[in-house]
């Protein structure tokens, strides 16, 4: 069995910014343990000498010519977000009292 | 019920080309079906408002003589992981519910530019995390050959909306199996093209190295059709091919002519028969190798060990890379935002986060995130990827004996509602057979091969083909189809079961 615990699915859910309930957590440590040792096979055939393969079909130096184009306009981009100030998107303080 | 919605798109094409019907007769006929039977179905989203008004404009064109699009007037149904400009995307989540953007998807424009009609976005597993529609956000689309099952996923919706006659084809998109599954279980065609061969901007991203749009369809030449619309180089998407392609309408034309694979080396993944293969699934299957040899083409089994690999490889590699994508969902620049009273910025997002994701995108994310974290990365991130190398290999040693490829679309068909979903690793088993195509990027045609004989519900086939041969599923794809047809005398769709409003009350009764 994999070693997935309680204390590290919080410390993931913390990484990955989602605040996850005690029941979800609880739930979570049993699914990864599962999922992980399911997936942990590759590492039977990913031997040293195979070289890793991040894209299916590599392409090199993808390039466009340095211009302006097709771009939103303030109003566009702005079109969706929660909350805005002028043409600048709002959110709350980066920082709290104990930072 | 209208004949018009019984006809492919190829049909209508025709009709409307000759002026015999018009685009917002056409259109109509489509909105009515899914007025009547959309309620139980719930292929759909969203309705545009803007159909009748585009069918409008088109048939003005068309009057004028300036409009000569082979499909121009036809209707099609868009899944919600794409954005569309006229109505809300939400990819299934609450995240993003209303959320309309501000540009559409390439293969979005290339539709409206070659003047067909949307109909609306289609349900989804949230963010395409799913093989049963289950995980929408906005509750699942049912089958419509049996509205207790699971359309597949996660593009049900797109599948359940051509099988239930409310659109003559429909955009998908495939991470792992989510255009060829569906297709599977509703007895429908679609095809996921070799990566790049689709552009993917403005499609919302799930994992980046494997999800590619394409067709869905009822007939093989409709899908080649619409890969003909949406395919070819978009600047907007790096990893979009510069290639050529050849006609996919043709190709799929020659085969129906060619009725035949005299001279086609067709390879049978032994590793996708038999154990973990539903006996109706594997006998249909069996029986369609057996049409195939009987009209010429040479069955060579194929040994392709690191398939047993590619489920694991797969569900680290999806994580890892959907964890990143689904970083940008922040509560900042668009969609949800859930505001605890005094909370800073990093608190709104969590709370944003845990509001707005379903069980299954939090589930992957935290897997994604465990993936790539010092210490573990090496050892699973990093051999996924070396398996990624040992599948190509696999299909490459493959390709040099046969031609195409085939193995069972689905290992089972359509699953009851409900049956898998507290089971992640049981749901997760639904994509064995379609998951190696995207880990190698090369193409993959789901097309329905008959019904099983145990609970009369839709097996499909699988075909796959080299990277950049798009071409060699839609000419075998389209003759294999001809010959089943013929033996069914006529499409499968046909023996589906038919959802009139008086059978529907009387399923809903019966149900739950």
């Amino acid at each position: 069995m994999s070693e997935i615990t309680p204390e590290q699915v919080a410390h993931l859910a913390n990484l990955a910014r989602i605040d996850l309930t005690e029941d979800e957590i609880a739930k979570l440590t049993g699914e990864l343990g599962a999922i992980v040792d399911s997936v942990a096979k590759v590492s039977e055939v990913a031997t040293p000498d195979v070289p890793a393969t991040s894209h299916p079909i590599p392409l090199q130096n993808v390039w466009r010519p340095d211009e302006i184009g097709d771009v939103l306009t303030p109003e566009e981009a702005l079109a969706g977000a929660p909350e805005r100030d002028g043409d600048r998107f709002k959110v709350s303080a980066i920082l709290g009292e104990e930072q | 019920m209208s004949e018009l919605i019984r006809m492919t798109a190829a049909e209508l094409s025709e009709k409307l080309r000759a002026k015999e019907v018009s685009s917002v007769e056409v259109t109509q006929a489509h909105l009515d079906r899914i007025a009547e039977v959309d309620g139980d179905v719930h292929a759909f989203l969203h309705i545009s408002e803007n159909a009748l008004t585009t069918a409008a404009a088109i048939d003005a064109a068309r009057l004028d003589g300036t409009e000569h699009s082979p499909l121009a007037g036809v209707p099609i149904a868009i899944k919600d992981v794409l954005c569309t400009v006229d109505m809300p995307s939400t990819a299934g989540s609450k995240i993003l519910e209303g959320w309309v953007p501000p540009y559409d998807a390439t293969v979005v424009r290339r539709l409206r530019e070659a003047g067909l009609v949307p109909l609306g976005k289609t349900n989804m597993d949230e963010f395409a995390m799913g093989s049963s529609t289950e995980h929408s956000a906005y509750g699942p689309t049912r089958n419509p050959w049996d509205l207790e099952r699971i359309p597949g996923g996660s593009g049900g919706g797109s599948a359940a909306a051509v099988a239930a006659f409310e659109a003559p084809v429909a955009l998908g998109s495939d991470t792992g199996g989510s255009i060829r599954q569906p297709a599977a279980v509703t007895g429908s065609v679609g095809v996921k093209p070799t990566y790049g061969a689709v552009s993917r901007y403005g499609a919302i991203a799930l994992a980046s190295s494997l999800d590619q749009v394409g067709p869905v369809s009822r007939t093989v030449l409709d899908s080649a059709l619409v890969q003909d619309i949406i395919g070819g180089h978009d600047p907007h998407d790096s990893t979009s091919l510069t290639d050529g392609w050849p006609s996919f309408a043709d190709a799929a034309r020659q085969g129906l002519a060619e009725r035949s694979f005299k001279g086609v080396r067709v390879g049978v993944v032994k590793q996708f028969q038999g154990e973990g293969f539903q006996a109706g699934v594997q006998q249909r299957f069996d029986e369609s190798l057996e049409l195939l040899a009987k009209n010429g083409a040479e069955i060579v089994e194929i040994d392709a060990p690191s398939f047993e690999y590619a489920v694991a490889a797969y569900y680290l590699i999806l994580p890892a890379e959907a964890s990143s994508n689904l970083a940008k969902f922040d509560s900042v620049r668009f969609g949800l935002r859930v505001s605890p009273p005094g909370a800073t910025v990093d608190k709104v997002m969590a709370a944003t986060r845990e509001e707005g994701f379903g069980d299954e995108v939090k589930r992957r994310i935290i897997l994604g995130t465990y993936a790539l974290s010092a210490g573990y990365y090496d050892a699973y991130y990093g051999s996924a990827q070396k398996v990624r190398t040992l599948i190509q290999r696999d299909f490459a040693s493959a390709f040099e004996k046969v031609d195409v490829l085939v193995s069972p679309a689905a290992p089972t068909t359509a699953f009851k509602l409900g049956e898998k979903l507290d089971d992640p690793l049981a749901m997760y088993l639904n994509d064995i057979t379609t998951i190696p195509a995207n880990l190698a990027g090369v193409p993959g045609m789901g097309l329905p091969i008959g019904l099983a004989p145990e609970d009369g519900l839709p097996v499909g086939m699988q075909l796959m083909a080299p990277a950049r041969e798009d071409a060699r599923l839609y000419r075998h794809g389209a003759a294999l189809e001809s010959l089943l047809e013929e033996q069914w005398g006529g499409s499968l769709l046909a023996q589906a079961p038919a959802l009139e409003p008086a059978e529907m009350e009387a399923a809903r009764d019966g149900a739950v």
